[in-house]
């Protein structure tokens, strides 16, 4: 029983931290309506600077004030980012700014590594609860109790600030109306950045307060980010209340479900995350959201399908791609099979996200499901390649079947970290479940068979396949179900009004584009030769996304084009630097910020304005980039 | 002996949000190519009441039966597959899609061709598309995007696309605003029409009093969530209830309207 107990207690003080996160996200998107990607980013430099400040200040004060002094530069830094990024981008769709955000964390990640190291640290105890308390038998750490009475005095510290503060009369008011509020005359930019501020200082407040209780590396904050998506799925976004409840509940649930399912604990979470979304999606506490804006909504350009010179030009340039193994060496045909590859991969999510609207930001589970089904497949079953492949992307299919279905009863942001969270839920399988996944050592030795095998083969296979998947996603596009999952991007209100059963149809363009994805999984293990937890990780969901916004998200052939660009400078750049998230995360931030159209929308604008002021007839010339499949 | 039952018929419908009784205990019925308006002041319930015709939302109470059968607690889209076809107060389309395209949808839609991975959309019943278009007066913009139309334009288009299931009931939500003058006539005229020649009944609100006197046959009049007077437009025109909660309204509106025309 004392050792339930203690579990409990447990439980509770890992909740103070995350409620911390969660609520700082909270009050940031409330009025911002910015859902802060680089929130865990900010937990993650909260937790490096206090390990400085503590290790550098002494005493007792040294420790407490290293904490408040670390929340509080950090704060500082997101005021500074605020001012400098987010200001640009309010108005941009909500994608691109959780992409901005994004991009942000990457340049993080390495920039800490850069100042800190790539080394666990071990910070120092909090004087004054360096001890235990014995419970019947149990050890309780004393820093523990400390943090669970933490959470409530924080809780109800932020309940008087918003009640009984004009601060924070105007940051509710804000929440429910910012228009209004800008209208009655209040300074809405110095609103925005001091609410970014506060939800930033809590970030790092829970960040700062973990060194005690756990090492700092460089990879807490997407754990942390994950957990943060879930509990404000599960409470409600916007809610303070919601987010402290829902803090309390992960906890437990992972404080329990390590008894229960020890190796898969996080299965726990996501069935009550589950439950909870079927019975109020909008979360515990929170409240319908309005319609969200439209995510592709730069441009009104109407879709056309190729016409018979466009289909010539990327029939010829498939061609020309075909003649590569007659000239290039076995390194380029490799790359050329990985960029083959990775043009699946982005043409999927470009279904997803461009027709349907639906931008997802775990699209690598289903990539990485069907290469793990590949792998299954040839290693266990001891299936021929041929099977594999055809075989290998239905784990994708059944993974895209289970989790879409979740998917779709949300859209906007709600739908952006429903997805993340259930692509880390995967991925903590397969690093968790090490009998049948071989956890982080993967699993090796998946080798093509002889007709496959040399690199000239495989690239003409990767291409063959790649070439099939782009032309049949793209006879999709505008095929019926291509303009009925169009129809409900554009128009939900619409779509149901003229008899259009919407969910139903985002759900079957989410499992395509989940076998589509698998399929492109499934060569890609081949291709290594093994399967890893990183091939579904969130690093590389992020690849599709930039892949498919470099491209230019409102366009039919952007993927294609943004995949191959992106690829080769990808590999070209770690190749060159050891800092590639860094310049990789700089580069997300500049396309948001400069080019929000891609490249291909760019080229689309550069020939109207060229066909505007030249004659008819020449407007051909500008187009082969766009068919160029 | 059975007498044939209405095509819409409407039982003591009503809805509460909180304290505030939205509409209470309303009770009409409309026949086969009749055109019936549904007027009231602000607030009166007209908006609430016409999304529970087509189950955007859900009465608390009371019945709604298309040609006999039991509609109320279905969904919009099951309404739409028995025959009801709607344009919206704020008009819904597809932005990002070409005006012909718009139409095609719902003619997709119509033909259960939903989820048809492969066939040709930009081919799928173009003809009926343009024929739909040419009758609302869209037949020229049909290759334009839908997001560059003129609001008026964008409520001839949701009338084609209403009338793409071949409906026996058409719900109208003030279909006529934001629109010039000439345009309301035109558009209500083109109704009124396209509903005698395809025996369509026409529920519609509107605020326009020429163009409600003017095109429906029969009115209802709704005033803080009840049903306050029914019949022609003389007779409505006629009555005292209604000149003190709503022509009054509309006299002084009226009147306003050309001192600022004049001046």
């Amino acid at each position: 029983m004392a050792f339930y107990v203690v579990q409990f207690l447990t439980g509770l003080a890992s909740a103070a931290s995350l409620f911390l996160v969660a609520s700082g996200l909270s009050i940031i998107f409330g009025v911002t309506r910015i859902v802060n990607f680089a929130h865990g980013a900010f937990y993650m430099i909260g937790a490096y600077i206090a390990f400085t400040l503590t290790e550098r200040l002494s005493g007792a004060f040294g420790f407490w004030g290293g904490i408040v002094l670390a929340a509080l530069a950090v704060a500082l830094i997101g005021v500074i980012v605020e001012m400098v990024l987010l200001r640009r981008i309010y108005h941009a769709p909500e994608l691109f700014q959780l992409l901005a955000t994004f991009g942000l964390t990457l340049m993080v990640e390495d920039l800490v590594v850069l100042i800190w190291g790539p080394d666990d640290l071990v910070g120092r105890r909090a004087p004054g609860f360096k001890g235990a308390i014995d419970f019947f038998g149990q050890n309780i750490p004393s820093y523990d109790l400390f943090l669970i009475v933490l959470g409530p005095v924080v809780l109800g510290i932020l309940w008087l600030l918003f009640q009984r503060t004009r601060w924070g009369v105007l940051v509710r008011a804000a929440t429910q109306d910012r228009d209004m509020v800008a209208a009655l005359g209040v300074n809405q930019k110095w609103l925005f950045t001091s609410v970014f501020a506060v939800g930033v200082f809590l970030a790092a407040l829970g960040g700062a307060l973990q060194i005690p209780r756990d090492a700092v590396h460089h990879a807490m904050d997407l754990r942390i980010i994950v957990e943060v998506f879930v509990v404000v799925v599960i409470g409600g976004l916007g809610s303070i209340i919601g987010a402290f409840v829902a803090a309390v509940l992960v906890s437990e649930l992972n404080a329990f479900g390590i008894l229960i399912f020890p190796k898969i604990s996080i299965i726990l979470v996501f069935l009550v995350m589950a439950a909870v979304l079927i019975v109020r999606p909008w979360g515990l506490f929170g409240k319908p959201e309005a319609p969200a804006r439209k995510t592709p909504g730069l441009t009104v350009n109407p879709w056309r399908p190729l016409t018979s010179n466009e289909r010539l030009a990327a029939l010829a340039a498939l061609v020309i791609a075909a003649t590569l193994p007659l000239f290039a060496g076995n390194y380029a045909l490799t790359v050329g099979s990985e960029i083959a590859i990775f043009v699946i991969f982005a043409v999927s999510l470009h279904f997803l996200m461009s027709v349907g609207g639906l931008a997802s930001f775990g699209h690598a589970a289903y990539f990485g499901l069907g290469a793990y089904g590949v792998a299954f497949l040839a290693k266990m079953a001891g299936l021929p390649m041929i099977v594999c492949l055809l075989l290998g992307p239905l784990l994708g299919c059944m993974g895209a079947a289970v989790f879409g279905f979740f998917a779709v009863q949300l859209s906007g942001v709600y739908f952006a970290m429903l997805t993340l969270a259930f692509a880390q839920i995967v991925w903590s399988i397969a690093f968790q479940w090490v009998s049948v996944t071989g956890g982080d050592n993967g699993i090796l030795g998946v080798w093509p068979e002889k007709w496959a095998a040399s690199p000239s083969h495989f690239y003409w296979l990767a291409l063959g396949v790649a070439a099939l998947v782009t032309i049949a996603l793209r006879a999709m596009v505008f095929s019926p179900f291509g303009y009925a999952l169009r129809a409900t991007r554009d128009s939900l209100l619409r779509s149901e009004a003229i008899g259009i059963n919407a969910k139903r149809i985002q759900w079957t363009a989410f499992v395509i584009a989940g076998t589509t994805a698998g399929i492109g999984g499934a060569l890609f293990a081949y291709l290594k030769g093994s399967v890893f937890p990183d091939n579904l990780g969130i690093s590389l969901s992020v690849d599709a996304l930039v892949m498919v916004l470099l491209g230019g998200v409102e366009t039919v052939s952007g993927a294609v084009i943004g995949a191959i660009v992106y690829k080769a400078l990808n590999i070209w750049l770690v190749s060159q630097t050891d800092l590639s998230k860094l310049v990789l995360g700089g580069f997300i931030v500049l396309i948001v910020v400069v080019f929000p159209k891609g490249i291909v929308g760019m080229l689309e604008t550069l020939a109207q304005r060229r066909r505007k002021s030249s004659p008819p007839g020449s407007p051909l010339l500008a187009k082969p980039i766009e068919s160029a499949e | 002996m059975s007498v044939a039952p209405p095509l819409l018929a409407v039982e003591g419908l009503t809805k509460s949000y909180g304290g505030i009784h939205a509409v209470r205990g309303v009770s009409f019925s409309l026949r086969a190519g009749e055109i019936l308006a549904l007027i009231g002041p602000n607030g009166a319930g007209k908006s609430t009441c016409f999304d529970m015709l087509n189950g955007q939302n859900q009465p608390d109470t009371g019945h709604v039966r298309l040609l006999g059968e039991g509609i109320t607690g279905r969904k919009p889209r099951e309404v739409w597959r028995l025959g009801v076809g709607r344009t919206f107060q704020i008009t819904a389309t597809f932005a990002t899609m070409t005006v012909r395209e718009n139409v095609q949808v719902a003619l997709i839609s119509y033909g259960k061709q939903l989820f048809s991975l492969f066939g040709s959309a930009p081919k799928f019943d173009r003809d009926e598309a343009g024929r739909l278009l040419e009758l609302v007066g869209m037949g020229g913009y049909a290759d334009r995007p839908c997001g560059e139309l003129a609001y008026g334009d964008l409520k001839r288009l949701e009338l084609a696309v209403a009338l793409a299931n071949q409906p026996k009931l058409l719900l109208m939500d003030e279909p006529t605003a934001g629109m010039a003058p000439r345009e309301r006539v035109d558009l209500m005229r083109l109704t009124a029409r396209i509903a005698r020649e395809k025996s369509i009944g026409v529920l519609f609100t509107e605020h326009d009093m020429d163009v409600v006197f003017e095109h429906a046959d029969r009115i209802i009049v709704l005033n803080r969530g009840a049903l306050i007077a029914e019949g022609s437009p003389a007779e409505v025109r006629g009555n005292p209830q209604v000149q003190a909660v709503y022509l009054g309204e509309g006299l002084v509106y009226d009147a306003r309207h050309r001192e600022g025309a004049s001046a």
